[in-house]
């Protein structure tokens, strides 16, 4: 396949960026997208020149390092995958592909396509954990949890963190993300305990860090690598009108 | 008020959007019952009484201010999320997203901002017309009152008024073909089983309710 | 220097643990305030420590090369953890995840530490299920357990396919807890380059700020490494592109020792190599051979066919399938443990019956279970991992069957630690998969994550107050000290020499060499000549990468060149001690196979007369390593032949 990429290059976070236009031929259908990004650096390093700096690491689709919004798409034209797992066989011979870094506030550039998502580490330390420390916990079944709440627990405890539902979103709105996390807990009765300071102090940090608010498009579940479901956004509005009127 | 709003939550200030908005749907029955009294062929007295009864109960009087309330915080609050919503993304994307979403949810601030452009002409043409701000282009009834139905036939006589009041009406459908729906999200009522009923029901409303209000301009320009 | 004494508390081995806990020193809270401890990795091992220590009271910094603590390559972990839990009374207990834990391992692992791990593997679900991870369950609310390689019994408990995520999450949550309250402070984005030593002690670090390319010096009245294996030394691994062994590199070169570096396991469920720009391998989730069954054409007719694209495996009739696994190993079929099967493929394909078109893969078949339990059930156990594999295949593997080959993916080797997890420098610990104490020369699947829980949650907290109580008297040093302005200036120069070299070839060329030198030569099989060989090659390439190494960019900014560069010039002296050990040992056992030691049907033909020990090596110089041996003793456990017939 022959390509032609237009990439966002930035020295650093204070630098001003701009476009870049590369060509690449004879690339496989079979490789992955990251492989071919590969394929460039290594052609720019024989160039001499500096390759392209992006964020990855398991390329297996779990870790959530990988952040490429391709041809307007964050993780490009595939559903349900990450930049990692998607492959060249969903372009065509001749294409251009653009390449941006996710793109919002709370996610500063670093360096060419690498962003800062610490911001999602900050929302988690407001309440994103059940407080109990090492030892002393009581025997694993004691306390039952319906197989019902285990599953939705668990998908909306799917998520990796990686950020494509405030890429994707026109608010750059981290509702779906922090709606995961609140609901993952909301949902086990080791949760409920306390499920109403949870809700409140994490809204509250997402707020702060300059997220956007929801505006119920759904582009966050839509572009979702772990098809985190915008139920959970409902659940959390749930467990926020609960938490603040009683 | 303004001030205070920017200090809830983004979920608060949502809650809010979400209960005004619904709440504003409930009005627009009530509204297209009384347009409705139109179609019918008494020289517009079912109209008249209607309209009569809305501008002098007591009970409605008082309805009358929360719904301005309501309309005014609806739009204030809409405001003030779209401006942080526009912060929260300094530097946009070269390419515009492509993400499939339901049909026109990332335009509700522009259906929006049509609509109250459309009420601001409503007003014009009808409301304030009651109070004396503005002219009626036809004659009061005995009594003093403003005779609306002859207004309405006045207006929806001229098919230039009558298609923009058309494109407005539809656009008026756009906005409610998301706002049900979504409003029930945002008030957390979601479930498996029912809300794809409620999803049904906001598309079933989106297109009778605009239906209705389109139906009359049409039988006055036939 | 440090002897091999790995202070195992006398007794008889179900009470160890319990008599150490009962006589260890301990620190009053007070004097926590006072202790700091750096570690260094947030996977399992270190996320959890670093938890336990910041709940305890002590001042932990830790550090990691990811932009979030979450992003370890724990994460990435599928199938399941073990726990002696007996939950499905299939008749389980404590000494029989011991027994299977040593007899996988192949009899090369240290008795009371495997004890141990049993014996808290209960601790770790109580506390993972505290802490809201949301395990698999039953219809009436208990927990679930499915059945993985090398046992009998089912005493797996996982989160679909995503334990491991599950669990990280989970040391993760406690960890964001910690750095809330402060206890913790958090270095993302940094690389550990340098251990400082100061009075034969370990007392902190030099790191790399990753994203300003400053270094960092860093105290610690104690360093606790807990940064993975080493299996990016083969550079196509299941591992994560960033996992390095650097860390471990820096304090082995520094006086800790390296312990049996050949065990490493090869995964016999990866999705096969597809092409040379492939720079990275997938693991399918052991728990696959629960309900798929492996085979490989009887005729070579077919396998060559298939290999050409003539027929598909559909066209391949039943009776003309080699359910190899299951003909030679009747008793646990296709659940014997990962290095059985791994040879098991390779003997195959090597004798001409592999499938696809390198010849380089086996058929792993649904087609029975979707059969008999039907598709959906098989789509609740594995649905994402079927979906995994289409992705990256580009074929459904509900219609037409999935093809494995074995792939690089833990390394039993590591730190040599005793008892208490500290390694031969006083006052460093390596954890988790770093260290080699557990898993032997094999590691049984749902093994690691219980590993590394278990060192992070309930051993080390212990272990270290053991160490740190003699240190309350150690005011807290200024990173001016000589010893730290000498570690920084060796790490300076280091980066400083790589820059200068300029040459023409990637990081990645040298990389991708090494990988192939290794896994041609100290892959699945392994002898004598070529071991001698890879040694060669691998000191020959380490020099011409010095020549000929080319990175672009600056040292001042964030340089991902010279991120890989670091860490590729270590493993260049890593392979070098692998091939070694794996000439040293010359057995066969686990994952560790040479060709010369094999009994007549082709299985591992262990020497326990010469080589029942632990080979630590000490470094030298580069190039130049000691062994030691600590001798294995087995007490409660009479060693065999591993059969899984």
């Amino acid at each position: 396949m022959k390509l032609t990429l237009k990439i966002w290059k930035q020295q650093d976070a204070h630098s001003k960026g701009k476009f870049v236009t590369y060509s690449l031929d004879s690339i496989s259908p079979n490789c992955s997208f990251l492989e071919m990004l590969d394929i460039l650096n290594e052609q720019l390093i024989r160039k001499n020149e500096e390759p392209v700096a992006f964020d990855h690491d398991c390329r297996e689709g779990i870790c959530g390092t990988c952040s490429l919004y391709i041809n307007g798409r964050p993780h490009g034209p595939d559903d349900a995958i990450t930049t990692c797992q998607l492959h060249m066989r969903k372009f065509k011979d001749g294409d251009t592909i653009i390449i941006e870094p996710w793109r919002a506030k709370p996610f500063p550039v670093v360096k060419d396509l690498i962003v800062d998502r610490a911001a999602f580490d900050k929302i988690i330390q407001e309440g994103g954990y059940i407080s109990v420390n090492t030892g002393g916990a009581a025997e694993a079944n004691q306390i039952l949890v319906s197989k019902v709440n285990a599953e939705l627990s668990m998908d909306a405890a799917a998520c990796i963190g990686c950020g494509a539902c405030v890429a994707a979103c026109k608010n750059a709105s981290a509702m779906l993300f922090v709606s995961a996390k609140v609901s993952h807990f909301a949902l086990l009765p080791q949760g409920k305990i306390e499920a109403k300071d949870r809700v409140k102090k994490m809204v509250a940090m997402m707020d702060q860090l300059g997220f956007g608010n929801c505006t119920n498009t759904y582009a966050c579940e839509a572009e979702c690598p772990k098809l985190i479901s915008r139920s959970n956004i409902a659940r959390m509005n749930r467990e926020f009108i609960c938490a603040k009127v009683s | 008020m303004n001030s205070s709003f920017l200090h809830f939550s983004s979920i608060t200030k949502k809650v809010w959007m979400a209960l005004l908005g619904l709440f504003l749907m409930v009005f627009l029955v009530v509204h297209l019952g009384i347009n409705l009294c139109l179609l019918r062929d008494d020289g517009g007295r079912w109209f008249r009484d209607a309209a009569h009864f809305m501008g002098t109960n007591y009970i409605i009087k008082v309805f009358e201010v929360i719904l301005f309330g309501g309309f005014i915080l609806h739009v204030l609050i809409g405001i003030i999320l779209q401006i942080k919503n526009w912060f929260s993304r300094p530097v946009r994307y070269k390419i515009s997203n492509k993400t499939t979403t339901p049909f026109l949810s990332k335009y509700m601030i522009y259906t929006g901002a049509i609509v109250l452009t459309f009420l601001i002409i409503h007003l014009f043409n009808f409301y304030f017309i009651k109070y004396g701000w503005v002219t009626s282009p036809v004659s009061p009834l005995e009594g003093g009152e403003p005779d609306f139905a002859a207004v309405a036939r006045s207006l929806f006589g001229q098919p230039v008024y009558s298609a923009i009041y058309i494109v407005l009406i539809i656009c008026l459908g756009f906005h409610l073909y998301h706002a049900f729906q979504s409003g029930f999200q945002t008030l957390g009522l979601d479930h498996k089983t029912y809300t794809p009923y409620i999803t049904g029901f906001g598309i079933f409303y989106s297109i009778v309710i605009p239906l209705g209000f389109i139906i009359i301009p049409i039988y006055f320009l036939i | 220097m440090a002897d091999l004494n790995a202070k195992i508390p006398s007794g008889p081995l179900t009470g160890k643990w319990t008599q150490y806990k009962n006589h260890q020193n301990l620190v009053n809270p007070a004097n926590k305030r006072k202790l700091d401890v750096i570690i260094v990795g947030t996977g399992l091992a270190g996320a959890s420590a670093a938890a336990s220590l910041g709940e305890m009271g002590f001042n932990v910094k830790i550090f990691c090369y990811q932009d979030s603590p979450r992003r370890a390559h724990s994460i990435a972990a599928q199938g399941g953890i073990n726990a002696a839990k007996n939950y499905p009374n299939d008749g389980d207990n404590i000494y029989r995840l011991f027994y299977d834990t040593i007899k996988g391992g192949d009899y090369r692992s240290r008795e009371s530490n495997v004890y141990r791990l049993a014996e808290v593997s209960n601790n770790i679900i109580d506390q993972c299920v505290a802490q809201g991870v949301p395990f698999a369950r039953e219809y009436g609310g208990s927990l679930e357990n499915r059945s993985f390689g090398g046992a009998q019994v089912s005493r797996t408990f996982f989160a679909r396919g995503q334990t491991g995520q599950q669990l990280l999450l989970g040391a993760y949550s406690a960890l964001s807890r910690q750095l809330k309250m402060g206890t913790v402070k958090l270095f993302n984005r940094h690389e550990m380059l340098e251990l400082v030593i100061v009075d034969g002690k370990a007392r902190g670090i030099i790191a790399r700020d990753l994203v300003t390319g400053k270094l960092e010096r860093h105290f610690g009245h104690a360093v606790v490494i807990a940064t993975g294996g080493y299996g990016n030394v083969f550079y196509l691994s299941t591992n994560a592109m960033g996992s390095n062994v650097s860390a471990c590199w820096q304090v082995f070169k520094k006086g800790a020792w390296f312990a049996n570096p050949c065990f490493t396991q090869i995964h016999p469920t990866c999705i096969p190599v597809h092409g040379d720009y492939q720079s990275k391998l997938t693991l399918m989730s052991e728990s696959l051979r629960n309900d798929g069954r492996i085979w490989v054409p009887k005729n070579k007719e077919d396998a060559e066919k298939h290999r050409k694209g003539l027929i598909k495996a559909k066209d391949i009739r039943e009776e003309d399938r080699d359910y190899y696994l299951e003909r030679r190993y009747p008793a646990y079929g296709n659940l014997v443990p990962r290095d059985v099967a791994s040879r098991a493929a390779k003997e195959r394909c090597d004798a001409g019956y592999g499938v696809g078109s390198t010849g380089l893969a086996v058929f792993l078949d649904f087609e029975e279970s979707i059969k008999r339990l039907g598709r959906h059930v098989i789509e609740e156990r594995y649905g994402n991992l079927f979906q995994m594999y289409e992705k990256i295949v580009d074929e459904n593997p509900y219609e037409n069957p999935m093809m494995i080959y074995p792939a690089v993916h833990y390394t039993m080797g590591g730190i040599w630690v005793d008892y208490e997890l500290m390694t031969t420098i006083p006052g460093l610990y390596a954890l988790g998969e770093a260290n080699y104490s557990d898993h032997g020369a094999n590691r049984l699947g749902a093994s690691a994550l219980m590993q590394g829980l278990a060192d992070g949650y309930f051993v080390l907290p212990y272990t270290i107050q053991n160490y740190l109580s003699g240190e309350i008297r150690i005011p807290r040093m200024s990173t001016d000290k000589n010893e730290f302005v000498e570690a920084e200036n060796t790490v300076r120069e280091r980066i400083n020499k790589l820059m200068s070299v300029k040459g023409t070839k990637s990081v990645d060329h040298f990389h991708k060499e090494l990988g192939k030198i290794m896994w041609e030569f100290v892959g699945m099989g392994r002898n004598e000549a070529g071991l001698k060989k890879a040694i060669e090659l691998i000191r020959a390439l380490r020099t011409e990468f010095w020549k000929d190494v080319r990175i672009t960019g600056g040292i001042e900014e964030l340089n991902p060149e010279l991120e890989k560069a670091s860490r590729v010039a270590d493993f260049l002296e890593m392979g070098e001690l692998l091939a070694l050990d794996a000439l040293n040992r010359n057995e066969s056992c686990g994952g560790h196979f040479r060709e010369e030691y094999q009994t007549n049907e082709g299985e591992c033909l262990r020497n326990d007369q010469d080589f029942m020990y632990v080979a630590a090596w000490e470094f030298l110089k580069e190039g130049e390593f000691k062994l030691n041996k600590e001798p294995l003793k087995y007490e409660e456990i009479e060693v065999k032949q591993r059969i899984y017939k």
